[in-house]
């Protein structure tokens, strides 16, 4: 057991030990490393204003370079990893490195305080080699927010920058970042189990499935945390004292996505940016939802068992991953058993979770998936949570509808299928007339309530119309969307 | 000696002066301030209810917690418990009665963030609940004022409304805005010898701060010296509301002897301050049929919340800005200040001007809809006439309107941005389109600047030269962002002929600029620019007397140019000049004021001459939408603003861009919701939308009026920029009702504000594109 983190800040290495187990990177950085030029903006991972880079070697030989919100990532979360700040940018000599000159040159700064997380945000897709084009900036930036400048010129800075040639300063970052790494894992007790913080707070880091299930029967009320992407919120927005977290990220294997016959097994640290590169080609539809999910910095950290775990009603993921008919898998010890995902929620905030289960896989069919069809609604297209979520899945025989999923987040205090609506197109012809039937029952199926996100009215109406969507959509051939890369209003002319 | 021109002279475009501190991550902001190890941390005790009693207060638990040094409430203020900037109705700490949830009840001052956290919820409080009123609907049915309503007349309304052919009445409801400055409110208190207090404070008004601090302490002003070197973001959020944070970390300071900062996280942030005006305006036009206008009667209802804070100002603007760029023969505005319980609502951007444009801007709009032409036509046939015409409207308030440019820029606009062919495309693909609509708006701004309150349009500087040649500027302005400080810097490095890099900016401090005015109403750089330029002239003067006496040539054949001093036939650098007047026993260092010329205002009327000139500028906005699901996106944007000779037109543009979508925020995304019992329920960014970088025009093409000067002595012609670009996206609200008036039989779509994908889908719905 190992109580001292190690990782590589600004280049160099960093030991820390003593540490609380719930104090997050961006406190540690401005109050204890007085590295103060990650911002605090909002502490809940909305903003981007402590945008740092997380580097982890990714197999190739390379590093991968993922933007990370500090202020609600726990320290324990970047042991072994190569951290990058603002402060860490410019080369020994002063000179800027150029996603810095670009910014100035564009005139892309005014009040400076968002400033630094753009920087991080562009210099991870400089060190990663893509992000920056035209049609990769808005998803780059996602999540970083400026309320000065209207966004232009920063996107124009990112024009100015062509990150697939990357400099020799990028690369020399990572290989200096490489190099540092390596002689983090050459440090004694460096694979060993991570024990930070004094009881009753601690944060357990385990490596192996072993020691992991050991030390979840041995404090069987202990929090699960993937990317703290919720949990970071419970210390920081709800000023939660927190008990034993036993992170997910530091086991080996936990951050793999395996074959499993006709499924993808999805281990319990798999982010939903992995997913995102996953399935980009075999599932399209799923890769925008995804894409429209938190912003890359939240993507980057929070995991897909997470998400499914913390059962939230608004959750964006669990309504497409039940209309592909999805399965989750529970382990405890080394047993373990698997159902169908939609059985898993219960209730608002109940899910057929026993004591000592945690979340070991969810198994998602694999693309393509030709019927199904995501439509997220929010008041914002980009970082934004859905006020209402349809992921819809059908099959069709000979002509006619003979399987349905109409799957729905927001409708109801848990995700949920729409079963009369589904039974009304069942042995249907594809036809838009049956969807607007079905649609006409969806207040069979829920009693939506009304929230800051939208009315129950609103809820409804929005939620029938995307089932005549649906419809439009398959019989045309034809999609009509606002949100993602430019516009499609294939529609036109529809009758 | 060779010549040749300054590096950052005006009317050039320089990046921001902390452009490089920015994207090192090395500017300074309050909270990055390194600080003694006994610093506290100030945390404020909240209000759970929007309108109660408080009939028991007891905070010994608090003040026994761990790590709790000190605990304050109202009993311990030695002086004035009050942070309103302009009526004493704003407790720092409320005593007898509450009057919105979030609102300042105690104050705790602990070692460190945590354990003030957890001790501010051993507070044991008792509240007795009275009856809230949260709403303008509320507030105008119960009579609940925070004064008498104002009223603004021209003309005889009444009559010229009987008189129309055509009459229309309606109603517009549009939401608050909060600011989401990026660095939430924050200060640092030190305190000094002699009980002094010094604070270095994230405010738009450090003299304001200063002020009031000294009077909670039961001080002089001079005990107090308030520094601000930079905010990260403010847009009037921190004109007032800077106070309160820096008043609870002096009086910890001053309680304790110890250091103490008061730091809003976002959601105490979004608690505990007031936000723009949520509004109601009701109309009544009278017009003719090829719509002009002939009459209209306003009733402006603004949502103040539970004092006063600026809102009388607001409401003067909103008033002054309810005829936008419009000749109207008749006009009388009424204004409610509605007092509610709910977060004090304060400056931001337009200050009143959005909410009264917004109301005549619909007027124009629905004029047009119901006479079947195009609204861009209706409002040319009413602008005020062209400043080079023989006879010149005349403002509700009685100011005449000289410099009125509207015309030439909509002309261009017009043009530029293809509209006429644009707006018939989208009719055919309107026609063509059941589930998509597209919608084309140009909307006009014209905005007065100088503050309504007379008094307030001083500013002062203060410039030293040292005997190097380097000068030191100050000056009574704040940056916020906005490229303040490099455009004084300019104009000081014009005066002196010299390269921009030799003025040295230094934080804005009382010490040294006293008795400032809020860097606020766009006036920042037109207020301290022309100080700073007075005061760089006065020492240029005596160097110039002094050099003269020494060759013995007038006065006139010194001159400053192009980083050299002339001296008859003589040259020599601006470092020798300077060399040889200090060791001649010439003062180096100089104040310079300005107070702006030909202002009056009669509040009591509504009448006079509240502004020195105006802001013109003009947009084209395009949008979509989805009637569907009422998502919408802004597909294009023209806009062509006039900026008069632009200082820098590099932060000039900024302020354009950066204006215009927060205007297009306010409207669309950003929606503040209270439940029933007064709780802000949208109090962080995963609930509270401001624009994202995809919300940006996906085209967006953004010109200066080329012609643009302004007609009066302003610093070096040139305009005040920091609101008026926020109005230009009115436009992107009308193009969104104007989408949904695309719907076949629809009526006028009377769209109300924040257009969310919500307001968008019910509206449509309630106009007939119903599809289930």
């Amino acid at each position: 057991m190992r109580d001292e983190i190690r990782f590589v800040l600004n280049g160099r290495i960093q030991r820390v030990a003593g540490c609380a187990g719930d104090i997050t990177l961006l406190q540690w950085l401005r109050e204890q490393a007085h590295l103060r030029g990650t911002k605090e903006g909002c502490a809940e991972g909305d903003c981007g204003a402590c945008t740092v880079t997380m580097a982890r070697p990714n197999g190739d030989g390379r590093l991968d370079y993922r933007p990370v919100n500090a202020c609600i990532l726990f320290l324990g979360m970047i042991d072994g990893a190569a951290i990058r700040t603002v402060e860490g940018l410019a080369d020994p000599d002063g000179n800027l490195h150029p996603v810095q000159t670009a910014m100035i040159k564009a005139d892309a700064s005014q009040c400076g305080f968002c400033t630094p997380g753009f920087i991080m945000s562009f210099y991870a897709a400089w060190q990663n080699g893509n992000g920056l084009a035209p049609d990769d900036i808005d998803n780059t930036l996602a999540g970083n927010l400026c309320r000065c400048t209207g966004y232009r010129p920063i996107v124009a800075a990112a024009a100015t920058l062509d990150c697939a040639r990357n400099s020799d300063i990028g690369n020399s970052d990572m290989a200096h970042d490489g190099a540092m790494l390596e002689a983090l894992k050459n440090m004694p007790d460096s694979a060993a189990d991570l024990c930070l913080g004094d009881p009753p707070c601690r944060f357990l880091a385990p490596v192996t499935r072993i020691s992991f299930a050991e030390a979840y029967a041995e404090n069987s009320e202990a929090i699960i945390v993937g990317g703290a992407t919720d949990v970071g919120l419970w210390v920081t927005k709800q000023h939660r004292k927190l008990g034993c977290m036993i992170w997910t990220g530091g086991v080996a294997g936990f951050e793999q996505i395996d074959d499993d016959g006709d499924m993808l097994r999805i281990n319990p640290a798999v982010t939903h940016q992995q997913l995102l590169q996953k399935i980009a080609d075999d599932a399209p539809e799923i890769a925008e939802l995804l894409r429209r999910f938190g912003a890359l910095q939240v993507r980057s950290s929070g995991t897909v068992c997470g998400n499914i775990a913390n059962a939230s009603p608004i959750g964006d993921l669990p309504p497409v991953l039940i209309a592909i008919g999805s399965k989750i898998e529970l382990s405890t010890g080394n047993k373990s058993r698997r159902f169908d995902l939609e059985n898993f929620f219960l209730d608002y905030a109940k899910q057929d979770r026993r004591a000592g289960e945690f979340v070991s896989a969810v198994l998602m069919p694999r693309g393509p998936h030709p019927y199904l069809r995501c439509y997220k609604i929010s008041k914002r297209f980009d970082q934004d949570i859905s006020a209402v979520m349809l992921a819809a899945n059908i099959r069709v025989r000979d002509g006619v509808i003979d399987h349905v999923r109409l799957a729905f987040g927001g409708m109801a205090g848990i995700p949920k299928r729409a079963g009369t609506a589904e039974a009304r197109l069942v042995g249907k012809p594809l036809d838009v007339e049956h969807f607007r039937d079905a649609a006409a029952a969806l207040p069979d199926d829920f009693t939506p309530l009304s929230d800051m996100r939208g009315s129950a009215e609103y809820r409804m109406l929005s939620a029938q119309n995307l089932l005549i969507k649906y419809g439009l959509e398959l019989v045309s051939g034809k999609t009509m969307r606002l949100a993602g890369d430019g516009l499609t209003t294939g529609l036109e002319g529809w009758e | 000696m060779s010549t040749r021109r300054i590096a950052g002279d005006i009317q050039t475009s320089q990046h921001h002066d902390s452009a490089t501190k920015h994207v090192c991550g090395e500017a300074v902001y309050v909270d990055d301030i390194a600080v003694p190890a006994n610093c506290l941390t100030v945390l404020i005790g909240q209000s759970s209810n929007a309108h109660a009693r408080i009939t028991r207060l007891n905070l010994s638990a608090v003040a026994a917690a761990p790590g709790v040094v000190a605990v304050m409430s109202a009993a311990d203020i030695p002086g004035v418990n009050d942070c309103g900037p302009v009526i004493h109705d704003d407790p720092v700490f409320a005593s007898d009665e509450v009057c919105y949830v979030g609102q300042s009840v105690f104050a705790v001052a602990a070692v460190n963030m945590a354990a003030a956290r957890a001790a501010i919820t051993l507070a044991d409080i008792d509240y007795e609940p009275l009856p809230a009123i949260l709403t303008i609907d509320a507030a105008m049915a119960a009579g609940s004022y925070l004064g008498p309503p104002s009223e603004m007349i021209k003309g005889d309304s009444k009559a010229a409304l009987a008189a129309a052919t055509h009459q229309l009445k309606g109603r517009l409801y549009a939401g608050g805005q909060e600011h989401f400055y990026l660095e939430g409110q924050a200060a640092l208190a030190i305190p000094g010898e002699d009980g002094d207090i010094q604070l270095f404070c994230s405010s738009q008004h450090p003299s304001e701060v200063q002020h009031k601090t000294a009077e909670m302490l039961g001080i002089a002003n001079h005990a107090v010296t308030v520094e601000t070197r930079r905010m990260g973001g403010a847009f009037g959020g921190k004109e007032s509301q800077g106070n309160l944070p820096a008043m609870t970390a002096a009086l910890a300071a001053y309680l304790t002897g110890q250091p103490a900062k008061t730091i809003y996280d976002r959601d105490d942030d979004f608690m505990l301050t007031g936000k723009r005006h949520d509004c109601r305006i009701d109309y009544h036009v009278g017009f003719d049929d090829e719509g002009h206008v002939l009459a209209v009667e306003f009733t402006q209802a603004l949502r103040c919340g539970m004092s006063w804070d600026l809102s009388a100002g607001i409401a003067a603007r909103a008033m002054c800005h309810a005829d936008n760029a419009y000749d109207i023969p008749h006009m009388k505005i009424n204004n409610y200040c509605c007092l509610t319980h709910t977060q004090s609502n304060t400056a931001f951007r337009g200050f009143g001007g959005p909410q009264g444009m917004l109301g005549i801007e619909r007027v124009m709009d629905e004029v047009a809809h119901y006479l079947r032409l195009d609204p861009l036509q209706v409002r040319q046939r009413n602008f005020y006439p062209e400043k080079t015409a023989r006879h010149h409207g005349v403002t509700p308030y009685g100011q005449k309107i000289e410099d009125c440019v509207i015309q030439p820029i909509v002309d261009e606009l017009v043009k530029t941005s293809d509209y006429v062919t644009r707006r018939a495309d989208i009719a055919a693909f309107n026609s063509a389109n059941q589930y998509v609509k597209r919608g084309i708006a140009l909307t006009p701004v014209k905005f007065g600047i100088s503050f309504n309150t007379t008094f307030l349009n001083q500013a002062g500087s203060l410039i030293h030269v040292y005997n190097d040649g380097s000068v030191h500027l100050n000056h009574g302005g704040t940056e916020m962002g906005q490229g303040l400080n490099i455009k004084i810097a300019q104009i000081v490095a014009h005066e002196f002929q010299i390269d921009v890099e030799n003025v040295k900016i230094t934080p804005t401090t009382t010490g040294k600029v006293p008795n400032t005015s809020a860097t606020a109403a766009s006036s920042g750089t037109d207020l301290n620019g022309m100080a700073a330029m007075r005061a760089a002239r006065t020492i240029k003067q005596r160097i110039s007397i002094f050099l003269a006496d020494q060759y013995q040539i007038d006065q006139a054949e010194v001159v400053f140019v192009d980083g050299q001093v002339l001296v008859g036939g003589d040259r020599m650098s601006f470092a020798d000049a300077v060399k040889r007047a200090y060791l001649g026993r010439v003062s180096l260092s100089a104040t310079g004021f300005y107070a702006t010329p030909k202002l009056n205002w009669d509040k009591d009327h509504m009448y006079g001459r509240p502004f020195y000139y105006f802001v013109y500028g003009a947009a084209v906005s395009e949008v979509i939408v989805d009637l569907l699901t009422g998502e919408n996106r802004l597909v294009r944007a023209d806009l062509l603003h006039d900026v008069g000779k632009s200082l820098n037109p590099a932060i000039d543009l900024g302020q354009i861009e950066g204006g215009f979508l927060q205007g297009v925020g306010w409207l669309t995304t950003e929606e503040l919701v209270w439940d029933s019992k007064g709780r802000l329920k949208t109090h962080a960014p995963s609930t509270y939308k401001i624009p994202a970088c995809s919300d940006r025009p996906a085209e967006w093409r953004v010109a200066f009026y080329a012609d643009g000067e302004n007609s009066e002595d302003t610093i070096h012609k040139s305009k005040a920029v920091g609101e008026p670009p926020l109005m230009l996206a009115i436009s992107s609200w009308l193009a969104l009702s104007d989408a949904l008036a695309g719907i076949n039989g629809a009526a006028y779509p009377a769209l109300d504000a924040p257009a969310t994908p919500e307001r968008m889908l019910m509206t449509a719905n309630r106009l007939g594109a119903r599809f289930v």
